[in-house]
């Protein structure tokens, strides 16, 4: 350790991780280039386009605005995490089957922008809140209409199982 | 011709048993992608693997007088900082001409700048490090003497002789210039009974894709080899233009394209910085990789669109209209983009505008002049989006003016279903187009009668709501008349290899490039149903020039409609050579054979005869069995490229239904509906997806997206938080519908669908808002994007 780097422990999709990362590093360039988990995506870094969200003890967050030691004693889940998981598979068959994703690229941060959405709804959201929700994650492909579908049908199976 | 809605299935003569053709198959590479274990460029990691960063220019044009870069290469982690004059001995520079676009000129462009930057965010120094982070420390030590020079940035008095010329040897500030002047356009217009005359604007915008612009080079000095991963639409262009410029043979580069995290027609063109990491991997021995921060995309991304257009109709008291007349004003950036030219667009504006009606009298002028601001080349939908708004703005403003209905004057105009083959005014050949049908269409599904009836209902009560249509056609699946003719080394052809593994299932390698459309999906249709295998039997590889065949990639709305065919044929060929082996197996005639559902079968009764994984078996262990002299071949390559036609014309025409808020400005978007006709429907999920998406990047143009520069080139708003793109919560939900004319020149007659919705989207919410306000006495708004601040100006209100 020196001036520009500090030790972190902390535990990424159940895992535990020590590393020694520079003090300046954003938490999304950590887990893409220290861990090799490239399914978080690095679109504008500056926190407006979502590409790079992933949960932080429970929130989500933009793994651009988050500096990798500000993470030290953190649980981190990225979508490789989520998807072992099994917690968003509904989610995953959903955007596969509506093709609510065409280049991909979003995807990872849009699921994790969902699935926060889902499970904060204390009702079933209307295609107005769903949109709502998903306006911090950019997407150029998909003009959002499948998007929207898939996570209404998701919402609503969800609810159904739930009766 | 038929009608189909949204998504059902769509029978024809295309259907064999268990066919695929016309069904909403699900990608087959989606899985990874919601996984995210996609492998898009940005994710690529080589062993010694250096990373570039790139010193810009912070004028719009400056001499450069001296580059500093001792300190930059003694920082840490630092390999190498190469400046402009050092890296044109490893690759030469390049000029943007096509020879079909007579007249047509540029400059040579250079990997980096040398001596002169033409446009703020060129690069003049490359900055090589461990790491990404340490070559953009050092290149803050770079330093850079400039002695800045007069900026040409506003394209209206470019050709001035006061303005200053960019580019000496060329002469004056001129790329391109386009006449055409067809039928009696003076006379027709004395003949009007009304003549609306106004000026459009399309503000320059760009492709934001998710993804930035990326590539990993590397050069294997042992094998004298460089393999490129590169997010590009285009592996064999960009083969021969790296060979090329790097003076080696095609055959000792490869292009790897994996997955492409949106492109758009942003990753078709070649690009400087991305010539640049090239060349240094070959002068450094080792992988090189550079990925486009988002202020460097928003700089150094082609931008598109910026046309001024005079534009001017004439119409008769019966709706007839008589004459069309554009007078198309663009500037491109300081270089003609390399190797598709950046005269494409204005060149499009003048042969599309008046295309879908029958008027035979049309006068257009364009210029494309040189500037100092980024390059502009060819985007989604190139130059349709303009042609559109301007054809369509001119109808809706012609009907407002003689007091019929817009969309009654489009039925006594549109050139009828019933009239081809015919052609355009400016020259466009059209095979068989449905304008009629697919308005017809669009008046029921989005209830045009209703819609008025409560549009005039809330008037009453101060709500303005505005309904706007565009009838299009869209360019697609290009022959050779696009690029190949004018001399640039651009296929128009694909093609298709299909072999059968010792399993039996399919793998197929195609030249077409997947860049989120669901390329792989039509490509494994078509494939699983000629030649007779259930899909997840089919895997389909592309985006390798050493593996796949010779083949364009992904533009102009090409990889259904050529890729498809080609695959459709291979797929065919293949069943040819394994029913071979089935009959010679089982004594039987090949023509008494299929194959359904991966199945040897009875042609006649569908008796099951044999697996295929038996007869891979047979074939592949055991060809002692098989009759003396018979060879089994069990892959099969095909080839297709239109023939007949120059490019597949499709149709369609769109609807916007908004509110537009007249205190704010705002603009909400209620709904919005495309018609189309694409020929045959290979996966009608996957059109109504490219319609959908094409929509919503329309809608941004017109509402939202403007590359802001001011007087002296400098880019206001390269960052996604002050450039606005659309998001979830700003678009409405958007139907589709599909009108069938399939196209003759293909067995499968798909034609292209990419970019319909690009193309109308704009002219439709601009003539929505329009229509809004024309009760309020508004001035027509004609200059895009649509801001709230237009929108009060055009109320008075500010």
């Amino acid at each position: 350790m020196n001036d520009r780097t500090l030790d972190i422990s902390l535990t990424v999709n159940g895992a535990r991780v020590q590393e020694c990362v520079e003090a300046r590093k954003t938490l999304v360039d950590f887990l893409r280039e220290d861990l090799a988990l490239t399914g978080s995506h690095v679109g504008c870094e500056h926190g407006v386009c979502g590409a790079c969200t992933v949960r932080v003890n429970g929130e989500i967050v933009r793994g651009c605005l988050m500096l990798a030691v500000q993470c030290d004693g953190a649980e981190v889940e990225t979508i490789e995490g989520l998807s072992d998981s099994g917690g968003v598979s509904d989610l995953q068959a959903a955007f596969e089957q509506r093709n609510a994703l065409q280049c991909g690229y979003c995807t990872p941060g849009m699921i994790a922008a969902a699935q926060d959405l889902l499970k904060r709804a204390k009702k079933l959201p209307s295609r107005d809140e769903i949109r709502e929700h998903l306006s911090g994650n950019y997407c150029r492909c998909t003009g959002y209409h499948a998007i929207v579908d898939a996570v209404e049908a998701v919402a609503q199976a969800r609810a159904g199982a739930k009766k | 011709m038929k009608i189909t809605d949204d998504s059902p299935p769509v029978l024809t003569a295309l259907d064999r048993p268990n066919s695929y053709i016309g069904r909403s198959v699900p990608r087959p590479n989606l899985h990874r992608l919601t996984q995210g274990r996609g492998q898009y460029i940005s994710d690529v990691v080589l062993p010694r693997m250096a990373h570039v960063a790139f010193v810009r220019s912070p004028h719009a044009h400056a001499r450069i007088v001296k580059i500093g870069a001792e300190a930059a290469k003694k920082a840490p982690g630092v390999i190498a900082a190469v400046i402009g004059a050092e890296l044109v001995k490893v690759m030469t520079p390049w000029v943007g001409v096509l020879t079909h676009l007579k007249g047509l000129k540029s400059a040579p462009q250079a990997p980096l700048a040398v001596e002169r930057a033409c446009w703020q965010g060129e690069a003049v120094c490359a900055v090589v490090a461990r790491t990404r982070a340490e070559a953009e420390d050092a290149c803050e030590l770079v330093e850079v003497r400039y002695e800045e020079l007069p900026a040409a940035t506003d394209p209206e008095i470019a050709l001035d002789a006061k303005t200053p010329v960019i580019h000496a040897s060329l002469g004056d500030n001129l790329c391109f210039e386009r006449k055409v002047d067809v039928g009696a356009v003076d006379k027709a217009f004395a003949e009007s009974d009304a003549v609306v005359e106004t000026t459009f604007r399309f503000g320059r915008h760009t492709g934001v894709t998710t993804e930035p612009r990326a590539v990993v080079a590397d050069w294997n000095e042992g094998e004298q080899r460089m393999t490129v991963y590169h997010g590009t639409q285009a592996p064999h262009m960009m083969q021969n233009l790296f060979a090329k410029h790097l003076g080696i043979a095609e055959h000792q580069v490869r292009v790897l394209t994996k997955d492409v995290g949106g492109s758009f027609g942003i990753k078709v063109h070649t690009y400087a910085d991305e010539m640049a990491t090239v060349a240094l991997s070959k002068l450094l021995k080792r992988p090189v990789k550079f990925v486009a921060d988002r202020i460097e995309s928003f700089v150094t991304d082609i931008h598109a669109r910026d046309h001024r257009i005079k534009a001017k109709i004439g119409v008769s008291k019966n709706g007839t209209i008589t004459a069309f007349e554009i007078d198309d004003l663009t500037g491109i950036g300081p270089y003609s983009v390399y190797p598709r030219t950046s005269g494409i667009e204005a060149n499009q504006v003048v042969n599309l505008t008046g295309g879908p009606y029958k008027c035979p009298n049309y006068r257009a002028q364009a210029r494309v002049v040189f500037q100092n601001k980024n390059v502009m080349c060819q985007y989604r939908a190139v130059g349709h989006p303009i042609a559109v708004a301007v054809t369509e703005g001119l109808v809706e403003l012609a009907a407002a003016k003689i007091g019929m209905d817009p969309l009654e004057l489009r039925r006594r105009n549109l050139i009828p279903d019933d009239a081809y083959p015919t052609q355009s005014a400016s020259g466009l050949k059209f095979e068989l187009l449905s304008h009629h049908e697919a308005l017809a269409h669009l008046d029921s599904m989005m209830n045009y009668a209703g819609l008025r009836a409560e549009q005039k209902k809330l008037r009453q009560s101060g709500i303005y709501r505005g309904i706007g249509f565009a009838s299009f056609i869209e360019v697609t699946n290009p022959s050779a008349a696009f690029y190949g003719v004018g001399g640039a080394r651009i296929t128009s052809m694909d093609g298709a290899t299909v072999k059968l593994d010792a399993q039996g299932a399919i793998i197929v390698h195609t030249g077409v490039t997947e860049q989120g459309q669901g390329a792989e999906a039509v490509v494994a249709q078509c494939v699983a149903s000629s030649f007779g295998v259930p899909i997840e039997k089919v895997r389909v590889i592309t985006g390798d020039t050493d593996n796949t065949p010779y083949g364009g990639g992904t533009w102009a709305s090409r990889a259904a409609g050529i890729g498809g065919e080609a695959a459709w044929q291979a797929g065919k060929a293949l069943r040819a050579n394994v029913l071979a082996v089935a009959a010679s197996i089982l004594q039987a005639k090949p023509d008494d054979l299929d194959i359904r559902n991966g199945i040897v079968v009875d042609k006649d009764k569908g008796t099951e005869r044999l697996p295929l994984d038996e007869l891979a078996r047979v074939a592949y262990f055991r060809p002692d069995t098989l009759p003396p002299g018979f060879q089994a071949e069990l892959m099969a390559t095909r080839h297709y490229v239109p023939r007949v036609w120059p490019f597949a014309f499709t149709n369609g025409i769109q609807a916007s239904y908004l509110e537009v808020d007249t205190d704010t400005g705002f603009v909400k978007l209620l709904k919005h509906w495309c018609v189309e006709d694409c020929g045959t429907i290979i996966n009608p999920q996957l059109v109504d997806e490219q319609i959908r998406g094409g929509v919503v990047q329309g809608i941004g143009a017109a509402l939202f997206e403007h590359c802001l520069y001011d007087e002296r080139g400098q880019l206001l708003n390269g960052n996604m938080a002050d450039y606005l793109v659309p998001m979830a919560v700003e678009m409405p939900d958007i139907e589709c519908g599909h009108v069938v004319s399939p196209t003759a020149d293909s067995e499968l007659g798909a034609k292209g669908a990419g970019e319909a919705g690009t193309a109308g989207a704009p002219g439709s919410v601009m003539n929505a808002i329009n229509d809004a306000l024309r009760p309020l006495g508004a001035q027509p708004l004609t200059d895009m994007p649509f801001t709230p601040d237009k929108i009060l100006g055009a109320l008075g209100k500010v």
